[in-house]
């Protein structure tokens, strides 16, 4: 190369200062269109989700009351509460993710650690990646045909079924990714002491990837605590007040489906309040998760 | 070795500022490679190796990235075997067993070779749990006995003195060349015989990498060690023996007083005088 540095000498033409100055004022006017344009974008989307949590506070908010806690569902005008959907959707909510996450660690666990590279850890993925994005509603169906119509009636382990079967995709992925964020001298340093395998994984590479292991569960809980589609041709809904699993169970999304859609004033009331809780609940829950997640620094 | 005295003399004079230790005789051998291949896949990566470590010395491995030296390291703790596609052939012997053998006892063998690597590997537990873990995978000690091994270890490690208030403190609030030192003690704490260090403190600063440096010159009383360095100087100071690779060759191997100041062939005196690498 001939071109000296910093020697005065440039190849092509001389620099044009008016030539510079016209292409910074067309910079900066990209600039403030760009701008602008992101600012409004950014208003509208604001807007409506304003408007969406403004009108669930205040309409939830009107229908709230201790009596929702306290009582169970009633027929219209009979001043009933929301506590079967509410104590329905916490068993169901709790019993799914209690099956789902170990099956989904294990198997985003042999994904990240044995199953590097191989044709069939890649078909593993690929499913488990359809499974993600699949209508909740197919799951739902899924399960009333081999949980529901062989056993004769909806019931509440059909619903924890439907449930678990939504949250294994989702810690399947965050376990792989996790586990897969983990440098490999960590591994080496754990193998080159003498340690066999499962000692690794369960030991340290656990350990270190269990922060962002609790975040993707705590997700996936929030997701399927508002999940209305599964639960329909599942655990169906039920009335009265009960806690056997054998039986049709009551749930908060199923029941706003059901309250929402009346021409009766106080169950419509009642579908707001409910909205607003598993609002709240989710809400908390992506708090939670970004707390853990931030915790691990 | 008759050599020792004569190098002595010349250990002041040598190449491109690069001071050699005086010259001791190198020990019987240890580790005894022959005939050794490495694979990755198709590309041969170590070509015919044949090559003698001695007991309880150091032995410094140089030369320029990708020649191989980083990969003859993971021959000998089998390190290579995590990985499919990655093979070696001919003998490696220590205590007369071939480590490379298909049937060996990897986790044995890895007791009893142990390695330090570039970047400080803390486990995300305690201080105190970062060295007992090691130490449970092979052993069955009581409270007292772990606690004595543990204090022996990071003792040895140099390290004792700053972490001995806070052994219940995570380990990943250590400074890099703490968490080095830590990584050192956990390594002697299961009592190896061999230590391999992999670039060892290339990720530090001067004064933890003097440190390292004076630690291994402790540590060659007990345990043999072989380090693989970029730092000419750093195997200057710290290696008895010192071995050349080239290209996945193993070009020249010397005491390391006579490859500072006498090398035999022409490639290792343009490395180590700096004319590439």
């Amino acid at each position: 190369m001939s071109i000296t540095i910093g020697a005065g000498i440039h190849p092509g033409p001389r620099k044009d200062l008016k030539v510079a100055a016209a292409l910074g004022r067309r910079r900066r006017r990209m600039d403030a269109i760009v701008r602008i344009l992101g600012l409004v974008a950014m208003l509208v989307g604001l807007a409506f989700l304003a408007s969406i949590l403004l009108t669930l506070a205040y309409r939830g908010s009107e229908a709230m009351g201790l009596s929702i806690f306290t009582r169970v569902t009633a027929p219209p005008g009979s001043e009933g509460g929301l506590l079967n959907p509410i104590v329905g959707s916490l068993i169901q909510a709790a019993l799914g993710t209690a099956i789902g996450t170990p099956v989904g660690m294990l198997v985003g666990t042999y994904l990240a650690e044995y199953a590097r590279g191989s044709k069939f850890g890649n078909l593993v993925r690929f499913v488990s990646d359809i499974l993600l994005s699949a209508p909740s509603i197919l799951i739902g169906l899924f399960v009333y045909t081999i949980l529901v119509m062989p056993f004769g009636g909806f019931s509440g382990w059909a619903g924890v079924a439907a449930l678990a079967i939504i949250v294994i995709p989702v810690v399947v992925r965050t376990t792989e990714d996790m586990l897969s964020l983990i440098p490999n001298t960590l591994r080496e340093a754990v193998i080159g002491l003498g340690a066999p395998k499962w000692k690794m994984i369960v030991f340290v590479c656990w350990k270190s990837a269990m922060s962002g292991i609790i975040t993707g569960i705590l997700l996936a809980v929030a997701r399927v605590a508002g999940e209305t589609a599964p639960l329909l041709f599942t655990s169906l809904g039920n009335n009265a007040w009960s806690v056997d699993l054998t039986k049709p169970m009551a749930s908060l999304p199923v029941t706003i489906y059901a309250y929402a859609g009346s021409p009766f004033e106080d169950w419509i009331g009642l579908a707001w309040a409910g909205a607003l809780l598993i609002t709240l609940g989710v809400l908390g829950l992506n708090i939670l998760a970004r707390s853990v997640l931030r915790g691990r620094k | 070795m008759s050599t020792t005295a004569e190098t002595t003399e010349t250990a002041t004079k040598g190449f491109g500022g690069v001071q050699a230790r005086s010259g001791a005789a190198i020990n019987a051998s240890r580790i005894s490679i022959r005939n050794l291949e490495f694979f990755y896949g198709d590309n041969r990566a170590l070509k015919g190796i044949d090559f003698e470590i001695p007991d309880r010395q150091v032995t410094g491995m140089i030369g320029p990235s990708g020649c191989g030296k980083s990969t003859l390291l993971r021959v000998l703790n089998r390190m290579y075997s995590l990985y499919p596609g990655q093979r070696a052939t001919g003998e490696v012997l220590l205590d007369g067993e071939n480590v490379i053998a298909p049937d060996a006892d990897l986790n044995a063998l890895r007791a009893k070779v142990g390695m330090v690597f570039q970047k400080p590997t803390p486990f995300p537990m305690t201080i105190y749990e970062n060295i007992a873990f090691g130490i449970r995978l092979h052993e069955k000690l009581s409270k007292s006995q772990m606690d004595e091994r543990i204090e022996w270890a990071l003792t040895r490690a140099a390290i004792w003195d700053e972490v001995k208030d806070r052994l219940d403190a995570s380990a990943l609030g250590l400074s890099g060349g703490q968490q080095q030192r830590l990584c050192i003690a956990r390594t002697i704490a299961v009592r190896p015989e061999v230590i391999l260090f992999d670039e060892p403190t290339s990720a530090l600063d001067p004064i933890s990498t003097l440190k390292i440096e004076e630690l291994i010159d402790e540590l060659k009383r007990d345990f043999t060690l072989v380090i693989v360095t970029h730092n000419m100087q750093q195997a200057a100071r710290c290696a008895d023996q010192v071995a050349f690779f080239y290209l996945g060759e193993l070009i020249e191997v010397a005491p390391a007083v006579q490859m500072f100041t006498a090398p035999k062939h022409a490639k290792t005196q343009e490395y180590i005088t700096g004319r590439f690498g």
